[in-house]
Parts: C-alpha cells; structure tokens; sequence
C-alpha cells in the first residue's frame, strides 16, 4: 500500500480572532492549497474538524461551506466532531480517506471560534460532552483537572511547582511561535501566585479560550512526489476511548485512552517510545502534559512529573514537548488543535521551525477529547 | 440515587444500557443513598459555568457495596474536607439552575446529592 503523506500544511493566527469560523477555515484551507502548489480541482474529499460551531456561533453545514468557498464544488464533504479531539480524529479521517483509495487528494481544515463568548459560556458549551450526573453537578473540564492533579500531586508525592514547570516550559516555546495567543514567558512564581481556578490548579494551569484554524493537505506518496520532495508521512495513527463518567475508571490518573491508541499507532508505524523525537501533547492542562508522557510510554506511572523540571522535555532536552507552546501559549481552538498539533511537527521534520527547530524524524501527536474520553495518536515522520 | 448491578454482579453508578465490563443487561439496583462513602479526590472550582454555585465544591468518592468498590461524582457541602475523609449524601432539590445552562432544561433532572463530612 501507498503511504500516506502530507504535502501542505497551515495554520492561522490563533487568539482573540474577529474573523468568523467561515472565515477562519477559508483563511487556513487556502493558506495550505497555497503552500502545497495544489489547485482546487485536485481535492476530492474534504473534512473539517470543529467541535461546537452551532453552539458557538449558530453556525452548521460547514464542511460544505469550505468546499464552496475554496472553489472545490463537487468534492465530498464530512464534519468531524470528537470533542477537544476532533483534529486528530480529523487526520484519523483524512488518513483513511487516502489510504482506502477513495481519495487521492484529502483536505483537513479544523477550526473553532470561541472568543466571542464569555469565559462560563465557553466552559458550560465544553461541559456540554460530560454525563448527565456530572453536567447537573455544574463539572467543568477544568474542574476534572483539579480532581486529578489532587490526586495525582497525593499518590505519587510529586511536588505542586513540577506542574508549573510544565507551563513555563510551554510559555518559553510559544514566545518563537508567530501564530501562538501568547508569546510571552511566565514564570514559576508567577504560575503558582494566579488565582485559583479548580484547586489546586491556578490560572496559569490551563490552556486559553481561542479563535483559529490549522489545515494540513493529505495524498498517496506516490502522488505527493509529482508536486514537491518535501513532503512527511502518516507513519502509524490510531484512535481509541475511556470511559465517558471519568469517576467510573479505576484510577483517574490513568489515561486509557491515550495508551490504547498509542500502542495501536506504534505498532502501526514500527515504532516505540524510544524512536520519537518530538512530541506536541494535548496540555489544555499541565496535569495532561504528565499523564499523557507516562500514558505514552515515555515516563513510568507516577514520574512523569519529573521530566519538566529536570529539562528532558525542553526543547534541548532529549524528547522536546510542545515546541509550538503547546495548547497552553499556542491556545486551544477546539476543533483546530489536533490539526495544529500536526502543522508543527510538519514544520520540524521538514526543518522549517524556524527558531523552534530541533533535530527531528520522527513526531509524535496526542490529541485528547473530554478529560481522556477520546484520543488519537499520529506518527509523522520524514519519508 | 441508585448503583446499577448486571447478572455478572459489576456494579456502576450510573447505569448504563449494558454493563460497561460485560455488556450484559443491568437489571438490579443497589441504593447508595443512606450508605457513607471515602473521598477519593476534591477540588474547589472558581469558574463555573452560568446556573451554577460559585464556588463550587466537588469530589470523587467511593461507596463500599458489599465489599464492591463504587464511585460518584457529586458537590460537596464543605470545602473543609480531605482525601480518604468519610462522607454522606445529602439530597438536593435543584444542584444548579437547570435554566442558566446550554443544556435543553427538560432532557434530565437535577436534583441529586451532595456530600457532607460525616
């Protein structure tokens, strides 16, 4: 079978946004057909990954919407929603649609505008995924993080500052990121001196509310040769689930989900933990950044909290983590983000990182749904 | 405020349409109402979505059914607890306005329970 590769990818300026989700999509598709040399008459399918659209904005329909405003009329059209992890299941998607052969050219775009809502609507449209008996609680997707770090910080006697190390590490990536919401480094005082969001969690703990999009441009390897040399490959990807009550799994500071479609996207690819040389993880919170490393198969259960704080995931570090900044400086358009995740580990195995560039073959992407709900993993690599 | 048990004896609050373990049918009911339960893990949330009490207290617990571990989600009365405290269920009429939120006020209940240090 004919790998899987990408040829283009983009992604828009993510944060406070005055473009509307038709625009946001339009803006980052026809940025990617632009850094691929590919027409609109080339794409066959096209997807786009979003959330929540018509709770945000009372906008649906917009998978066909893009294919009518890029010019790819007649081109078959889905929306794919899974939550926080709807770009994954996007590339999930995308993937199948080329590797079956129903496609030989598949555009992803993901996307979300969120910003014109007020912090607690945003928050109660995310809560909207949870289980009858947890939304009537008023529990909020941060709320389940504070449950968590709790429990995590108590079980494994990991001191509160190895979670600030992880927001600080992800600020100093994105201040080099020119499409992050905040380029500005913060540091670990400051982290554990903002205000309490869900205890023992501070503002600084979690990703933003954000506007953006990201697109990336999929076709058989064979195919992509015809176009350009410098394209990477879908090397392994997977997706699986947890449990969607989070208090009915055994231990909530094990991510199920995460490891099931890891071990399925490595064994897809041939690869282990071991072979990856740069990861971008689904951080909407710190404490995600360390269960989704032990989940992964790149810290033992319970040491995942010391590879911050003893540098291993810097960008020098031995497995860079989040050199974008992450969800956390880079934000966190729902829909988008998992595509975004991909757009950077493009950039660095193509060498085009910029001042964010580390020596990387391999990418690993984790993009998470719910609190664990729903995940897929993607392995990129050079071909 | 009912645990769901399949013939397989695997308890789970909620229930669900099948046993999530088994995938056999959950026909029998255990009360959890008037048992005590141990915190598992608590926060305190700040910001909270329209309908709801600000601020809010939550925690995860687990209820000992015949030897069977059984978990919940719920409010707490107090944030003045600690992991592994014992805990009660207090039943609530309406645990947040059911008109504030995006959720359609007629697709569940919401009254429930929250739990107070015993």
């Amino acid at each position: 079978m004919d790998r899987v590769a990408v040829i283009g990818a983009s992604m828009t300026r993510f944060g406070e946004r005055d473009d509307w989700i038709r625009d946001l999509l339009a803006e980052a598709g026809d940025a990617c057909l632009r850094d691929a040399s590919v027409p609109s008459e080339a794409v066959e399918h096209v997807y786009v990954s979003n959330m929540a659209s018509g709770e945000f904005e009372g906008q649906t329909g917009v998978s066909n919407m893009l294919a009518h405003d890029l010019g790819m009329v007649g081109a078959y059209t889905q929306r794919v929603d899974q939550t926080s992890a709807s770009g994954g299941a996007g590339i999930y998607a995308a993937w199948q649609s080329v590797a079956s052969g129903a496609s030989d050219m598949t555009l992803l775009v993901g996307g979300e505008k969120m910003t014109h809502r007020t912090t607690g609507e945003a928050t109660d449209v995310i809560a909207s995924l949870t289980h009858p008996v947890e939304y009537k609680h008023g529990v909020t997707l941060p709320s389940f993080a504070g449950l968590t770090a709790r429990l995590y910080l108590d079980e494994y006697d990991a001191p509160r500052e190895s979670l600030a190390a992880v927001a600080a590490k992800n600020h100093r990536n994105g201040v080099d990121n020119p499409h992050a919401q905040f380029r500005k480094e913060v540091s670990e005082d400051e982290i554990l001196d903002s205000p309490i969001v869900a205890d023992p969690l501070r503002l600084y703990d979690f990703c933003p509310i954000t506007d953006g999009s990201a697109a990336l441009l999929f076709c058989p390897e064979s195919v992509a040769r015809e176009y350009t040399d410098d394209y990477t490959v879908v090397s392994g990807v997977a997706g699986a689930s947890d449990t969607h009550v989070v208090h009915e799994r055994d231990d909530p500071t094990t991510m199920n989900g995460v490891a099931d479609s890891a071990t399925e996207a490595f064994e897809m690819a041939g690869r282990g933990p071991d072979d990856v040389d740069v990861a971008e993880l689904h951080d909407m919170f710190t404490i995600l950044e360390v269960l989704q490393l032990e989940a992964l198969g790149f810290a033992e259960t319970g040491e995942g909290w010391r590879l911050a704080p003893d540098g291993v995931t810097e960008r020098d570090g031995r497995l860079p983590v989040n050199t974008s900044g992450g969800l956390k400086s880079k934000g966190h358009p729902l829909g988008a983000s998992g595509v975004a995740q991909a757009y950077e580990l493009h950039r660095q195995l193509l060498g085009d990182a910029g001042d964010r560039q580390v020596d990387a073959e391999v990418g690993l992407a984790c993009n998470v749904g719910g609190f664990g709900n729903c995940v897929t993993t993607t392995i990129l690599e050079t071909p | 405020m009912n645990a769901h048990r399949c013939p397989n004896d695997h308890l789970t609050y909620p229930g669900h349409a099948r046993c999530p373990d088994c995938g056999e049918p959950q026909d029998d009911t255990v009360s959890l109402a008037d048992r005590t339960a141990e915190i598992v893990t608590w926060t305190t949330s700040t910001a909270t979505p329209p309908g709801v009490r600000q601020p809010n207290h939550l925690a995860i617990v687990e209820f000992d059914v015949d030897g069977q571990p059984v978990r919940a989600l719920g409010q707490l009365t107090t944030d003045d607890v600690d992991i592994g405290d014992t805990v009660t269920p207090v039943h609530v009429d309406e645990l947040r306005d059911p008109d504030a939120g995006i959720r359609e006020p007629e697709s569940q209940n919401w009254d429930g329970y929250r739990f107070e240090p015993a």
